[in-house]
């Protein structure tokens, strides 16, 4: 399937088709032209039928459909997309990165966007349906799939965020899922853009020596943590083996790193953030520094980790032509993606929903949490689907101490309850201070009941524990589903 | 009391949540009012036998393996020494693999082991990757069950005669052939479960502080029980995960 040829090559199906005449090319052309719509008809209809029967959004039916009436369609469409296409994958903060470049150029240009997180080929082959008028295909790709739909697609641009491990049941270990970026990556078209995030040692070797790469980073070390967190990957040198010495370590084991060994280290970066100002649970500001010159930015997002997702937007924005002015204004008025961080008025009480899905991104929201003061209650849901990873043993790779010196209660909840309590109690909460409540509505209920009113209950669910909360939230009338959200 | 923990190579080999098995030891140790002593063992530094009552192997990637592999060897010899002196060891996963005689990879390169278990291992093509139920009998007469996750492309085989630590009930087991998992000889165990292992079954950790202890005390102690209901309903959870979906490619 992968070829340099472009999209129009890409065979059917894997059928081997004689090359016609011109006047035969043409005629198949326009029949397979025929084809296409006609499967994307049917394709559109399902998603219409899906969403009919309550089975849910429809955000990946039309496209399983059209995928496996028509494998190679993806391509055909995203090669009908006059502007092409722009992926952006992470382990963290690709829904939240594409956001905000759908913030940003969403004014200026027709996007197909997938906008509500279905990640796999058939998600993207459904934005894609969706959005017919669309100039431009942005879309947020899993990292197990980007070299799949990398081939089938061919992106002018690819932004990678950082590489963390992450449902290793699902995914196997991150030097597999690097080495399908590295390969996806020497595939791309040479006129292609590779965004990276520099301070993830790995994905800085992956964009070595790539001509038209943009490197970005965050260049501030008052805002460094003392230590790396247990869990950090990738702090051996990629070049020797030798670990990294860091002048500063912002998340996981992104950082300014230099190999005392053999001198590699962190390139210099392209796009930078510098005096970052990070303001609780509220916003973040710091300067942007671009080729193009520097602004102040701010965003309605908490944590260092949304100073590189921010970053990450800015940056693709950069190579998709966008102006200072537009990512200024973009990645202010962005609000929070769906689950990520998203607040529900539960009557005169909020619910602060934050997704957690893997060390890295759960320890970057405790942190968060602990900065802009300690919450006295917090839900944890742990559920153990396909989606969340059915190996639970990642919970205790993740630094949740900090919370426990001011917890009043944890709500445990969700299909694996158990496990999340013992995590705490070995965590060193006194268990008399633990709620089991493992059915999610029951334990929405409770936390709600034990916050005062005019106050917050923080959420921390895991992937399948999110929509499912989110699906309790919109039976009772406190929000949108998700494909009425996606489609907004 | 007091039990003197040498975990080998935390900073290399911790991929699947190690550190939980350790949060357990010194929880369960802490509640009884045992001094846990815990001391890591990096690379390039080295063992002393004698030092230790129990060590803890855990598993790492590919490439973190490779990295480590040539300097455990080099501790092999203090490390049989130390288990001749009545150390107790949980190694697992990639621990399990180094601890056997040796790792053949895809390429058909062996790495050499230490040893100390009697098994060796062999790269297949498809990982073994789901929750595993265990049945075990370490003393006579007192059966068990063991609850956990696997995730290995691996095949463990045991020489003629050895032990495992269990007959798998549901999930592949060392090799997804024998039904037999894990290997154990005297106080030293290796299997490829995590989850992690010990928190979901509090009687094998209770069962590695008591042998470690053994070493200095001569024979295991009787340990004073401890409120376990959480601990096996979530073991309880892990062997229905284990009954209903384990096992399968």
């Amino acid at each position: 399937m992968i070829g340099p040829t472009g999209v129009s090559s890409l065979p059917s199906s894997g059928e081997r088709r004689e090359v016609p005449s011109f006047e035969g090319r043409e005629a198949a052309r326009r029949l397979a032209s025929v084809r296409l719509r006609l499967e994307i008809g049917l394709a559109r209809a399902a998603g219409r039928l899906s969403r009919v029967a309550g089975q849910g959004g429809g955000t990946t039916i039309p496209g399983k459909i059209l995928a496996t009436v028509d494998p190679g369609a993806v391509g055909k469409l995203a090669g009908m997309l006059p502007l092409g296409s722009a992926l952006v994958s992470a382990t963290n903060g690709k829904t939240t990165t594409a956001a905000m470049v759908a913030e940003i150029l969403g004014g200026k240009v027709a996007l197909a966007h997938n906008r509500a997180g279905a990640n796999l080929v058939s998600g993207v082959a459904s934005a894609l349906l969706a959005q017919e008028a669309a100039d431009l295909g942005l879309f947020e790709v899993d990292e197990g799939v980007l070299p799949d739909i990398a081939a089938r697609i061919r992106p002018q641009a690819v932004c990678l965020g950082n590489l963390f491990r992450d449902q290793l049941d699902r995914y196997g270990e991150l030097e597999h899922v690097a080495e399908g970026w590295r390969a996806a990556v020497l595939d791309l078209d040479p006129a292609a853009w590779t965004v990276v995030n520099a301070d993830d040692p790995l994905l800085a070797d992956i964009a070595r020596g790539r001509a038209e790469a943009l490197r970005f980073g965050i260049d501030d070390p008052s805002v460094a943590r003392d230590l790396l967190p247990h869990a950090a990957d990738s702090k051996y040198c990629r070049t020797c083996g030798a670990p990294y010495e860091y002048a500063a370590s912002y998340v996981g084991h992104l950082g300014d790193y230099r190999c005392p060994r053999c001198h590699d280290s962190r390139p210099a970066l392209d796009v930078a953030a510098r005096a970052i100002s990070l303001s609780g649970l509220e916003s973040s500001s710091f300067d942007l520094v671009t080729p193009e010159g520097t602004r102040r930015v701010s965003i309605a997002l908490p944590g260092l980790y949304n100073v590189y997702n921010a970053l990450a937007a800015a940056s693709l924005s950069l190579v998709l032509g966008a102006g200072l002015d537009e990512i200024e204004a973009g990645l202010a008025s962005f609000r929070g993606a769906f689950g990520r961080f998203e607040r529900i008025t539960a009557g005169d009480r909020t619910v602060l929903l934050l997704l957690v899905k893997n060390p890295a991104g759960a320890n970057e929201v405790v942190r968060t949490l602990v900065d802009a003061g300690a919450p006295t209650r917090v839900l944890v849901a742990l559920n153990d689907e396909i989606a969340d990873g059915r190996d639970v043993s990642w919970i205790w790779d993740v630094d949740f101490e900090p919370l426990v010196g001011s917890l009043d209660e944890l709500v445990a909840s969700g299909s694996r309850s158990e496990e999340l309590a013992l995590r705490f109690k070995y965590g060193g909460l006194d268990p008399e201070r633990i709620s089991l409540v493992r059915d999610l509505g029951d334990a929405l209920t409770h936390g709600l009941e034990a916050t005062p009113p005019g106050g917050e209950l923080v959420v921390l669910p895991t992937y399948t524990a999110m929509l499912e909360l989110r699906q309790i939230a919109s039976e009772r009338g406190l929000v949108r589903p998700y494909w009425e959200e996606a489609a907004a | 009391m007091r039990l003197v923990v040498g975990h080998l190579y935390p900073d290399y080999l911790n991929i699947y949540a190690d550190r939980g098995n350790i949060a357990v030891l010194a929880g369960r140790t802490a509640w009884r009012g045992i001094e846990l002593d815990y001391r890591t063992i990096g690379l390039g530094e080295p063992v002393e036998p004698g030092e230790h009552d129990l060590y803890y192997v855990g598993g790492g990637q590919d490439r973190e393996q490779a990295l480590i592999a040539p300097d455990l060897v080099s501790k092999g010899q203090a490390l049989h020494e130390a288990f001749a002196g009545g150390a107790a060891f949980l190694a697992v996963c990639g621990g399990n693999q180094l601890l056997g005689h040796s790792y053949r990879d895809r390429s058909g390169a062996e790495l050499p082991g230490i040893g100390l278990l009697p098994q060796h291992t062999v790269a297949g093509e498809r990982r073994m990757i789901g929750d595993v139920l265990l049945e075990c009998e370490l003393d006579p007469g007192s059966p068990r069950t063991l609850a956990g996750f696997e995730n290995h492309a691996g095949r463990t085989y045991l020489d003629e005669g050895a032990e495992p630590l269990g007959r798998v009930v549901s999930g592949f087991g060392n090799n997804g052939k024998d039904g037999l998992e894990g290997c154990r000889v005297a106080g030293a165990i290796g299997t490829y479960l995590h989850g992690p292992l010990l928190p979901r079954n509090p009687w094998l950790a209770d069962w590695l502080i008591a042998r470690g202890l053994a070493r200095t005390l001569g024979q295991p102690p009787e340990l004073e029980p401890l409120p376990d209901e959480l601990e096996l309903s979530a073991q309880e959870v892990s062997a229905q995960r284990a009954r209903s979906r384990g096992g399968r490619f």
